[in-house]
């Protein structure tokens, strides 16, 4: 039997989380805390569950209609004054920014916050290139000082606490007084950010609605940090997935309000930003140049897929995260992956392929929490097993890269031999008879199952037999 | 990289789906219109913003009470109706600064040396106390969101319900400006500990005077 390497690796940083109890208190405290503000937000099922019908349909619709969608938003983007850029992978996407910083001159950016950006390592692509990149949501500058990837995709340094984070700006700013207060420090950030915003050279940002109708991008936020990022500098370059455009504004009001409600449980962000082009002659700010950069990175090849195309509806809101048992338990960096928790599990195996992210897969009890709590109804618990089930017993021409190489022939005879048995009650009830025997003889040791558990032992007397003499007849 | 474009594209287009109809949807039912400034206000309180009844033409009067005892004395104003009447009714203590030049002559000394920012706005929304701005060359982008206190004059007349509402009655799909904004309270975070904690990047405190 040869165990795939992810699917130790993926072992090991779970251990390592595991062990790891201060931090795993900052995770158990912060879900707890946004659990219940979800509730508070969205107290109704049924009220929620008709809320989420008009999103999910409106997801759906503009994902059945895509390409036009995409072509319609080009053409409005492109006379609104925004220039539009297709990258097909990571490497396509970076290039096309460092392009533009460096037509620019740019040598400094600030950055909103982007997932995108994670997903293509645009950091570090910048970093090599010599450019200074400074994030700015508080999260996301936390976690760029420590030198770690952001551990939840709304709140990326959810796993620290303010002594963590006191030590870190003590590190960093070390001309500035100590403080262990939340709001000593995060008074220390606005100051030592207000001013890199007033001098980057361009700000970079990612993008939570396309609006196809009016040629509009769609940025949601509390901090401002968001607003600064694409109106301070005088080059703004946006970058998102090409599943992220709806059809018409009226349909963004339903979206917006269950994506702060399920994210945060607030009716609104303090901020919404709408993004229509750069400055215009007559203006005295905002960028003279807004540049978006659409990346497919796999997407299309979902999209495509009839069984997994619904994960595409995902507005990120990070509610399945939340209320997840394993990611609450291991953090988001025990997933190794860029998306942690259960849209991690259902979008990155799809991504990056099932030899490379199907382990992932494993990290679900099925439980079902983050699909009753979806605001766009993506059946997660459902589509998250057929993928395992894809890894080794996939459709046929199923179009995920690497399906069915998680079989391995061990595991396999085994089921098909048990399939064999229990199909007849003949040999089920002489196997029965077998184990109740020879149930002294049952190893006390069976390999990964008894490192947590206690190995099972066969009763003296089995089910069938117990109720046969409790007078139940076979039939 | 037309070419990414068109490959994109035509493996977008190798499934046809059908698209469920979102019209055939329920309608959401809309708000009544006579506790529309109560459910704004209980809204933008709720997040911390500061909300004053005034008569029409009472806020000037307010400002050279509020402004001195806030400890302001670098106010910013826009070049349209607003900044117009504070260049003619000067306030005892407090310098107004005009946003009349491009930021890049002046960057450095609007983000170190404002204390306040006052802006007008094209009205708000009852439903999540949030309100509507169009920055534009009167009002520019930076008045709103670099000074640490940010006040705004709200005309009560428009307050609409809730934000599909407000996109209908004021017609944004006819064109919207470079830059539109929802303003719902000062700037917060809650990224440490998810403990909520007042003016990260932008103002640290929003305050809306409703007139009329
Ligand atoms: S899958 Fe659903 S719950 Fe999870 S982040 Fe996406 S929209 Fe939110």
């Amino acid at each position: 039997m040869n165990v795939p390497g992810p699917m130790t690796a993926l072992r090991a940083r779970v251990r390592e989380a595991l062990g790891k109890a201060p931090v795993r208190r900052n995770f158990r405290a912060a879900m707890d805390g946004i659990r219940a503000k979800r509730a508070d937000a969205l107290p109704d099922a049924t009220d929620f569950a008709q809320r989420r019908a008009r999103t999910a349909a409106i997801r759906a619709r503009a994902l059945a209609r895509l390409p036009e969608l995409l072509e319609r938003l080009e053409q409005r983007l492109e006379a609104n004054g925004i220039r539009v850029h297709w990258a097909e992978d990571a490497a396509q996407a970076n290039a096309i920014v460092l392009d533009l910083l460096r037509q620019a001159g740019a040598r400094s950016v600030i950055k909103g916050k982007s997932m995108v950006s994670e997903e293509i390592g645009l950091n570090d692509v910048l970093g090599e290139a010599g450019i200074a990149v400074v994030e700015s949501d508080l999260g996301e500058y936390i976690v760029q000082l420590a030198g770690e990837p952001p551990s939840h995709i709304v709140a990326p340094a959810i796993h620290k606490n303010r002594h963590e984070v006191a030590t870190l700006f003590q590190a960093h700013h070390p001309q500035r007084e100590a403080t262990e207060d939340i709001e000593g420090l995060t008074a220390e950030a606005r100051q030592v950010l207000r001013a890199r915003f007033a001098q980057a050279d361009a700000g970079i940002s990612g993008v939570n609605f396309l609006v196809a109708e009016t040629g509009t991008l769609v940025l949601v936020e509390n901090e401002g940090n968001g607003r600064l990022s694409t109106s301070a500098p005088p080059l703004h370059i946006a970058i998102t997935g090409i599943e992220k455009v709806i059809e018409r504004l009226d349909e963004l009001p339903p979206l917006l309000d269950l994506l702060t409600r399920s994210a945060t449980g607030q009716p609104i962000t303090t901020y919404v930003n709408f993004i229509s082009g750069p400055r215009r002659a007559d203006e005295l700010d905002g960028p003279r140049e807004v540049h978006l950069v659409l990346l497919d990175n796999g997407r299309a090849r979902i999209h495509a897929d009839p069984l997994f195309a619904d994960t595409l509806r995902c507005i990120r809101c990070g509610a399945c995260i939340n209320h997840c048992p394993v990611y609450v338990q291991v953090g988001g960096h025990a997933y190794g992956s860029v998306y942690p928790g259960p849209i991690g599990a259902l979008l990155e195996p799809q991504r990056l392929g099932l030899e490379a992210g199907g382990s992932l897969t494993s990290a679900c009890t099925l439980c079902g929490a983050c699909g009753d709590v979806c605001p766009v109804a993506i059946p997660l618990p459902g589509l998250i097993n057929q993928l395992r089930a894809e890894g080794v017993e996939p459709r046929t021409d199923s179009p995920l890269p690497d399906a069915g190489r998680l079989r391995h022939r061990g595991e396999a005879l085994l089921w098909r031999l048990w399939a064999a048995i229990y199909a007849h009650p003949r040999r089920y009830r002489w196997l029965a008879r077998l184990l109740t025997a020879l149930r002294r003889l049952a190893p006390r040791r069976l390999g990964a199952w008894t490192r947590w558990r206690e190995a099972p032992r066969p009763a003296a007397r089995d089910l069938h037999r117990l109720a046969r003499e409790a007078g139940f007849s076979d039939e | 990289m037309n070419e990414a474009r068109n490959h994109i594209l035509k493996r977008l287009r190798t499934v046809q789906r059908e698209a469920p109809d979102t019209n055939a949807l329920p309608a959401i039912a809309g708000a009544d219109a006579e506790t529309l400034i109560t459910r704004f206000r209980t809204a933008l309180e709720a997040v911390r913003g500061e909300v004053h009844r005034l008569r029409d033409g009472d806020w000037m009067g307010w400002l050279a009470r509020e402004l001195p005892a806030r400890g302001v004395s670098n106010l910013l104003a826009g070049t349209g109706k607003i900044g117009h009447t504070l260049q003619t009714h000067p306030i005892p203590g407090v310098t107004l600064h005009r946003y009349d030049r491009p930021v890049e002559d002046w960057k450095d000394a609007l983000f170190e040396h404002i204390d306040a920012g006052i802006t007008g706005c094209r009205g708000a929304i009852a439903a999540t106390g949030s309100l509507i701005l169009w920055p534009g060359p009167e009002e520019p982008r930076l008045l709103s969101l670099v000074p640490p206190l940010h006040i705004v004059l709200l005309d009560a007349a428009n307050l609409h319900a809730d934000l599909a509402t407000a996109i209908r009655a004021q017609g944004w799909t006819q064109g919207l400006p470079t830059n539109a904004l929802l303003i719902t309270g000062p700037s917060k975070t809650a990224d440490i500990e998810q403990t909520l904690t007042w003016g990260i990047h932008g103002p640290r405190e929003l305050v809306v005077l409703v007139l009329g």
